[in-house]
């Protein structure tokens, strides 16, 4: 090593031998206080202490198989293969990502046909998953939308809040679940909208809402998207179930490519952390459909700032997968195949759920078990009634009486139909 | 009906990343690519090192691996290891668990959770880069709102060395508390090893070490570790951006590691907690394949002695390269003193041309380089060095700075 550095590496430690301890220790530290306990961990940490063998863990927000066990999906597998042979380096991609994978996940998500891909007019960036994806809008808007308030609907995804909030966006709601019905709120929701300040952002769960399961039918979406049009809101998609919800991915799809077909402009945040089951690996993708290319430019080199400062550029593994599964066609054919089996499962669960219920004797209704779609059910449970399932049955759930479905299988089904009559009667 | 996005600007665009696309579209077959900061082998190629292809294969036929969520703060054994490889395994700040890690997006992902930590949850207001420094120091502060963005100075252009004096004078002069962004070994531009200043601690100003190159700047992790081991021994609070990107080969996979030192476990646990949150609201967890390989092969006394291997010819390739085009300009008589060449260290030399000419270098031969005069050493090879010297002669002797 030379010299000049020996020198000052020496002079430092003099230095240091000098200095009392009490000075080079000044607390940085005094005002930080422990973050806040996360509350699905605290039912998952509650759920691995307990003895009981018929325990139930229904607060897990990932897919499961029959057997209760984390599923990697075939065409996955099949994908990381073949990825594996073909020997790719690890050059950085790009800040904003493989532009295979981006390329695919919109045309999913919109169609093959839609000119908005033809015409070259979406500004899309590969994302840190769905979250990443919400963090770059976020951000994106908060700088350049000329609103900073964004509605969300009552109730949303926990984490909603917390990253518009961190990107600098004021957070309002609007009607959306109602409780007398575990259902869509339809009057109370476009009643709302229709009040929402002209310009304002809308965020709009794609499918398969998070956490209720409640969605809104073919014809209430429409009638929301001409109140939204209307009001010249700005309509921001999560989609974080394309394929998920229903099993089929274009029906899943629906929404957005409605509202994009009414000429409204639009964001997009997808995650493929569900429908891939590449959770850990982070995929998902962002975009703003622009009114031309010349805008989609624009844009696309101002995300580019916003991303760099983040993480620079994102991680490639799960992308490469999920870019092979959607553009090769066998992969493709076997992922849809893949996808429409965890869906069938989900949606067999919730049959055999409230079969059972009647069969047990219950003469609530529990219909919208079945309404509901997706990984996430509102049960409509009360709290003192989640706190004697968690008791005296040892099945999790959080507070709200949200459960996974995902969570249910063929072996414990009956179990869960008995304990939620047990407290419900 | 006007779009709501008219009024968006066309954004500045990033110099390294519009230099290697005009670079891709250059027709002439003798061009060569000094920009961007990925190391490449003597057939001027990328390089996944070969004990990172070995556990990617293991990984791959590993049938009980699922793709769940890391947690928030990453995969513990990463964690653990990365701080492991920072301090030395066994060093009493990490057995105390004074000093803890949390898993991020690269090293700019460790760098943002740092910067997001110290401004949003301690409130500093002001925070130092070296001048010069790597472009996004300065833009990641000011995506984090800093009010506050100053310079220490660093790079004497005179000398084309450290300037320790000015250095020196601008820490004293820092508002006692002030985030100073330092560069833990081999210094992104200039290649200029840096000095831990005593004055950080009189000023009590907080230092975040930017650790990108461990390893790879001399070969050796332990000495390219020393600066954040000095301040360790020396019960200094601070945090350090590691990065995997290089000494691992893992640019693509996001691998870094945010590891924060303070005065007890108690207070690492909290400042922890308050990091989780950040990270809750920015990317939710982090991707587990390039944190999994990277645990992998730390864990695992062969693989990691063959890690160490294969940085070492990373850098002595570098090393090599760094005295072949000193000698070459030596042989050729080119003006000025170039001994920088060879005392700076790891992936870049700040070669101290100017923006003219570097611009008659990428014109008159295809090579390319940074505006700044910063240059890739390892974009070298013993084909190319010839000529790049003989352009640099060129470009010192023909054209004015």
């Amino acid at each position: 090593m030379n010299s000049l550095v020996q020198t000052n590496a020496y002079s430092l430690l003099k230095a240091c031998r000098i200095m009392p301890l009490a000075s080079r220790t000044k607390a940085h530290w005094a005002s930080v206080e422990m973050g806040p306990p996360d509350p699905i961990l605290g039912v998952t940490e509650a759920f691995k202490r307990d003895k009981n063998p018929k325990k139930m863990n229904l607060g897990v927000g990932a897919y499961r198989d029959d057997t209760g066990k984390p599923f990697v999906l075939p065409s996955v597998r099949k994908a990381e293969e073949q990825l594996m042979a073909q020997k790719l380096d690890k050059e950085y991609a790009g800040i904003v990502g493989l532009s295979e994978f981006t390329k695919a996940a919109v045309e999913l998500a919109l169609g093959s046909a839609n000119p908005i891909l033809s015409e070259g007019r979406n500004a899309s960036a590969q994302s840190i998953s769905g979250t990443g994806a919400l963090r770059i809008g976020a951000a994106f808007f908060a700088k350049f939308y000329p609103s900073k308030t964004v509605w969300f609907p009552k109730p949303t995804w926990g984490n909603h809040n917390p990253v518009f909030g961190h990107a600098g966006m004021s957070v309002k709601q609007y009607r959306y679940y109602d409780p007398a019905t575990c259902g869509f709120d339809a009057a109370g929701c476009l009643d709302d909208v229709s009040k929402i300040p002209e310009g304002d952002v809308i965020l709009l769960h794609a499918c398969a809402h998070n956490p209720t399961g409640v969605d809104p039918r073919q014809e209430q979406w429409r009638e929301l998207c001409d109140v939204i049009k209307r009001r010249k809101l700005y309509p921001f998609f999560d989609m974080a179930y394309q394929g998920f919800a229903s099993g089929c991915v274009d029906t899943d799809a629906w929404a957005v490519r409605h509202f994009l077909s009414e000429g409204l402009p639009a964001a997009l945040c997808q995650s493929f952390a569900k429908n891939m089951g590449l959770y850990g690996e982070r995929v998902g993708a962002f975009s703003i459909f622009c009114d031309s290319q010349e805008e989609r430019d624009r844009v696309l080199s101002q995300m580019k700032i916003l991303i760099r400062p983040m993480y620079s550029n994102p991680p490639v593994h799960g992308a490469r997968i999920a870019a092979a599964v959607l553009t090769q066609p066998e992969l493709r054919q076997a992922w849809l195949s893949d996808v429409k089996g965890m869906a069938d499962r989900i949606i067999g669960m919730r049959t055999q759920l409230t079969e059972l219920l009647a069969k047990e004797g219950s003469k609530k209704n529990w219909q919208h078990i079945i309404d509901q779609i997706g990984m996430f059910c509102f049960t409509g449970l009360k709290p003192e009634q989640v706190e004697r399932l968690i008791k005296e049955f040892s099945i999790y759930l959080t507070k709200d009486g949200r459960i996974s479905v995902a969570g249910i299988s063929s072996n414990n089904v009956a179990y869960l139909a008995h304990a939620i009559h047990q407290v419900t009667k | 009906m006007t779009s709501v996005f008219s009024n968006v600007q066309t954004a500045p665009s990033i110099e390294v990343f519009a230099l290697t696309e005009q670079f891709k579209k250059d027709s002439n077959p003798n061009k060569v690519n000094l920009t961007v900061g990925a190391y490449r082998t003597e057939e001027c190629k990328p390089w996944v090192l070969p004990v990172v292809k070995t556990v990617e294969a293991q990984l791959a036929a590993d049938d009980t691996l699922d793709k769940e969520y890391l947690p928030v703060t990453g995969l513990p054994d990463f964690c653990a290891s990365a701080v492991a490889v920072c301090f030395g395994e066994g060093h009493p700040m990490v057995l105390s668990q004074r000093a803890d890690g949390i898993q991020s997006l690269g090293g700019t992902g460790a760098l943002r959770l740092g910067y997001d930590f110290l401004r949003c949850i301690l409130g500093r207001d002001t925070i130092y880069v070296s001048k010069p420094t790597w472009g996004n120091h300065k833009g990641i502060a000011q995506q984090c709102g800093y009010p506050n963005v100053r310079e220490y100075r660093y790079w004497l252009a005179s000398g084309r060395c450290l300037d320790e004096q000015g250095m020196l004078e601008d820490l004293t002069a820092a508002p006692e508390g002030s985030v100073i962004v330092l560069h833990g070994v081999a210094h992104n531009p200039t290649g200029c090893d840096p000095t831990p200043s005593t004055v950080i601690k009189q000023r009590n100003l907080f230092p975040l070490i930017d650790l990108a190159y461990q390893g790879f700047a001399s070969g050796d992790l332990d000495r390219d570790g020393r600066v954040p081991r000095l301040f360790a021994d020396h019960n200094m609070e601070f945090f350090v951006a590691q990065s995997f990107s290089k000494n691992f080969g893992l640019y693509n996979e996001r691998v870094g590691n945010l590891a924060i030192v303070t005065q007890s476990a108690e207070i690492t646990g909290r400042v922890k907690s308050q990091v989780r949150n950040i990270i809750r609201k920015t990317w939710s967890n982090p991707p587990s394949h390039g944190a999994r390989v990277v645990a992998t092969v730390l864990r695992n006394p062969a693989l990691a002695a063959e890690w160490r291997e294969n940085i070492k010819r990373m850098a002595e390739r570098i090393v090599l390269m760094r005295q072949m085009l000193f000698q070459k300009l030596r042989a050729l008589g080119t003006p000025g003193n170039w001994q920088h060449i060879t005392d700076q260290i790891g992936m870049f030399s700040y070669t101290g041309l100017s923006a003219a000419q570097a611009e008659y270098l990428r014109t008159n031969y295809a090579i390319y380089i940074m505006s700044d005069g910063r240059i890739n050493m390892s974009g070298l090879t013993s084909k190319t060095v010839d000529r790049v010297a003989q352009a640099m002669h060129e470009a010192v002797t023909k054209c004015s700075a």
